[in-house]
């Protein structure tokens, strides 16, 4: 911090007895040093703290008119939409931030899976990031229940009664978790109560994630070490601004939802009132959860007499998050980044599509056929590929691939440019 | 940046991109009504408030109520919607006050303990035409009607569909439309006929060794082939459902609502039952969301500004990069 902010008295007052503006210099300020060469991937992780920022605030705002109690749950979100001031902002930005969040992990999920971030030494902050998600999750599943819509109540009775697929205590589960005998008020109560207090657990967990992210930096596109000063520039100003300008494509797309097609990601059912005795044709979730839903769905067989084909379900599609936690030990490649791993980068590209895949037959129903195959046949095989990339793929290649040789240092394209350059860039810390 | 990374970048954000734009037209692809046992697709229409800069038609707003209110709420409901919001429509206090005024609103209890009915205000909802959902179903031959408060947004395609149902009865529907939907089923029943065939084989050659075999079996029906569907009633629906081209398995409860003349239109318009069945999309859809015009007038001056900061803060970037590119 060398813009004279630290001469003021007051400001040095404050510092002496805590020492806040020097923490925030160093989290985020001119005394954080970040790999030069972060490219636009990069900006995902702020983003999704702003999505998660924008989250908590539309979401209070809305806990204060909103009544969760089934008689009146829907009801109260119309007031929402028709009478409170700026409601349907409010609830617009909340839904379709919902989706927006998502959107920003899943990318930043993928940049970690291409650029090896999840290698040695950032192993914990791969797994803080999986608990992050998997936080997520359960927030996004019982905040859809909230309003109390015909897909609200389905999809709570659905995703509920895939706990009865556990053997001996899954029906006794089911009945603690609605508070009775079926998806009703103290379900909602409690999904209203949790809904509530996990945002804030994930603020928590993100605290931790970014404290891990700060002892040995951020990850980079070449996957190799910061060998020397040279190597980095402060974090403010430079990724600052670019995190800045990122945040406003970011927010020019969201409001392009919000105020144009603000149900566009949504579901017409949810706007019918959650009716007990009328199931909809089809109980579809949310776009984010389609490929767990797929993966879900795929098992339609028992597993040698030993595993019924519900449970088989529920265990993959837990397991293709919980196989996210042992990735740092499947991938021996010493190589992070993609860049220099020929063979891994193809698989990358190919587990993508693959994802795709999964989502799509999630959205379709599981008695249909796509290219004249069935569509649980289709699932089945992108089911089986998935975890194949994690289990099988990813630890063959890393063993078996002749990785690219790496440059010597994040400097040396741009020092190998001329002297001049190397002047320039010798000495960032002061440009600050 | 070498030329083999550049082309790993460019291929990592077009396979996101792609992977996002896939899963979330996917999402779409699948909601709209004409999943399985699904109507007829209906056509798209052309709406003044479509678009970016789409606004509500005021005399259609109006017109659309007065369908509303003189023919649709004898059976259903508007239960979000309050007589103060018609301001929206453009009418003025007196003439809101008399549309309250002709309905009578129960309230209470009074200080006697009693319930009363008294006539509307502005500030009350409009009142649901049955006490409740056990009464509206047993005027109604089992069915409740839907409330119409949400209809343009709890139905895929919105206003498109509620014109279509409107016109999706017999009497309105063009000739090719109706021989589309025959030939349809006629293709579904043979279809259906064919499998029963097959099974039928399949039971007769196993009645036949059992009887072979000295055993007692019945012998198994043969289906009967299905002559062409060429007419509404060759499509078997149930006695209590009217057809309904657009509507999911082509049978609805409500019978058809409007023939033409329903209404007498305040400002002269012909009442066809185009112009009544359009009018009153219109209206529905302002009602699912009186809010629509300050959203999108909002949208455009929030992205405006959104776009300015956004080349700022790009221009900021460039200038604070300079000096390490």
């Amino acid at each position: 911090m060398s813009n004279g902010f630290m001469e003021n008295s007051v400001v040095r007052w404050i510092e002496h007895r805590l020492p806040i503006f020097s923490f925030i210099d160093h989290s985020v300020g001119s005394g954080y040093p970040a790999p030069r060469n972060l490219s636009y991937w990069w900006n995902f992780g702020s983003l999704a703290g702003v999505a998660l920022v924008i989250m908590i605030i539309t979401g209070i705002m809305l806990a204060m008119q909103y009544t969760p109690h089934v008689d009146y749950a829907f009801d109260s979100v119309e007031r929402i939409m028709r009478d409170v001031n700026h409601g349907w902002l409010l609830r617009y930005l909340h839904a379709n931030g919902a989706s927006f969040f998502f959107i920003v992990v899943y990318i930043h999920i993928f940049r970690g899976l291409y650029y090896g971030s999840y290698k040695a030494p950032r192993e914990l902050l791969w797994i803080l990031g999986v608990v992050i998600l998997l936080l997520m999750m359960a927030t996004a599943f019982m905040g859809y229940v909230l309003p109390w819509g015909q897909m609200s109540f389905w999809a709570a009775t659905v995703i509920t009664n895939l706990f009865s697929a556990i053997p001996l205590i899954g029906e006794s589960i089911v009945t603690w978790l609605w508070g009775g005998f079926s998806v009703d008020n103290p379900t909602l109560n409690r999904f209203y109560a949790l809904h509530y207090l996990l945002p804030f657990v994930i603020f928590a967990v993100v605290f931790v994630h970014i404290w891990a992210l700060h002892v040995h930096g951020s990850n980079n596109p070449l996957g190799i070490d910061t060998k020397g000063p040279q190597d980095k520039i402060p974090f403010h100003p430079y990724y600052t601004v670019k995190d800045l300008f990122g945040l406003g494509v970011f927010l020019i797309v969201l409001s392009a939802f919000v105020f144009f097609a603000p149900n566009y990601l949504g579901h017409p059912d949810n706007y019918i009132p959650a009716n007990p005795l009328s199931t909809p044709p089809h109980i579809v979730p949310e776009w984010y959860f389609l490929p767990f839903y797929a993966i879900l769905r795929a098992v339609d067989f028992d597993f040698l007499w030993i595993v019924p084909a519900k449970l088989g379900g529920v265990i993959l599609m837990f397991g293709s998050i919980m196989v996210l936690f042992i990735l740092p030990w499947l991938d021996r490649s010493p190589v992070r980044s993609a860049k220099f791993r020929p063979i891994y980068r193809q698989f990358f590209y190919i587990f993508a599509i693959d994802c795709v895949i999964l989502g799509i037959m999630g959205a379709k129903s599981a008695d249909g056929n796509t290219f004249g195959m069935t569509n649980v046949f289709i699932s089945q095989v992108a089911t089986f590929y998935y975890f194949a990339h994690f289990l099988v793929i990813i630890p063959l290649v890393s063993t078996l691939e002749r990785p690219k040789p790496l440059p010597s240092s994040i400097s040396e394209p741009v020092l190998k440019g001329g002297g001049s350059m190397a002047g320039a860039t010798a000495k960032p810390m002061e440009k600050a | 940046m070498p030329k083999s990374s550049r082309y790993g970048r460019k291929a990592l954000a077009a396979s996101l991109v792609i992977a996002l734009s896939g899963g979330l037209g996917m999402a779409l692809e699948s909601s709209p009504a004409a999943a399985a046992g699904g109507g007829f697709p209906f056509p798209e229409q052309s709406w003044s408030f479509d678009g970016v800069f789409g606004t509500f038609d005021r005399a259609a707003l109006q017109r659309g109520f007065q369908v509303y209110n003189e023919a649709c709420s004898a059976c259903h409901g508007l239960e979000y919607v309050a007589f103060r919001n018609l301001a929206a429509l453009g009418y003025n206090d007196e003439q809101i006050k008399a549309f309250a005024a002709e309905k009578l609103i129960v309230d209470g209890p009074d200080d006697e303990g009693e319930m009363f009915e008294r006539e509307g205000r502005p500030s009350d909802l409009f009142p649901s035409p049955f006490p409740n959902a056990q009464a509206a179903a047993a005027s109604n031959n089992g069915a409740v009607p839907p409330d119409l408060s949400l209809m343009a947004k709890a139905r895929a395609g919105g206003a498109d569909y509620i014109y279509a149902i409107l016109m999706g009865y017999q009497d309105s529907l063009p000739e090719s439309v109706l021989q589309e939907i025959f030939d349809l089923r006629t293709a579904e029943n043979e279809k259906k006929y064919k499998a029963a065939l097959e099974e039928y084989e399949d039971r007769l050659d196993a009645y036949q060794d059992k009887i072979e075999d000295g055993q007692t079996a019945t012998e198994p029906v043969k289906p009967e082939k299905p002559e062409p569907v060429t007419s509404v009633e060759d499509l078997g629906l149930p006695d209590t459902a009217h057809f309904n081209a657009y509507f999911a398995g082509f049978g609805i409860a409500m019978g058809q609502p409007l023939y033409g003349d329903d209404v007498e239109f305040a400002d002269g318009t012909e009442a066809t039952i185009e112009q009544q069945a359009r009018d009153v999309a219109h209206f529905l859809t302002w009602a699912a969301e009186p809010t629509m015009e300050e959203r999108k007038r909002s949208g455009i001056k929030v992205i405006l500004f959104l776009i300015v900061l956004t080349a700022l803060f790009y221009a900021v970037k460039r200038k604070v990069w300079a000096d390490l590119h």
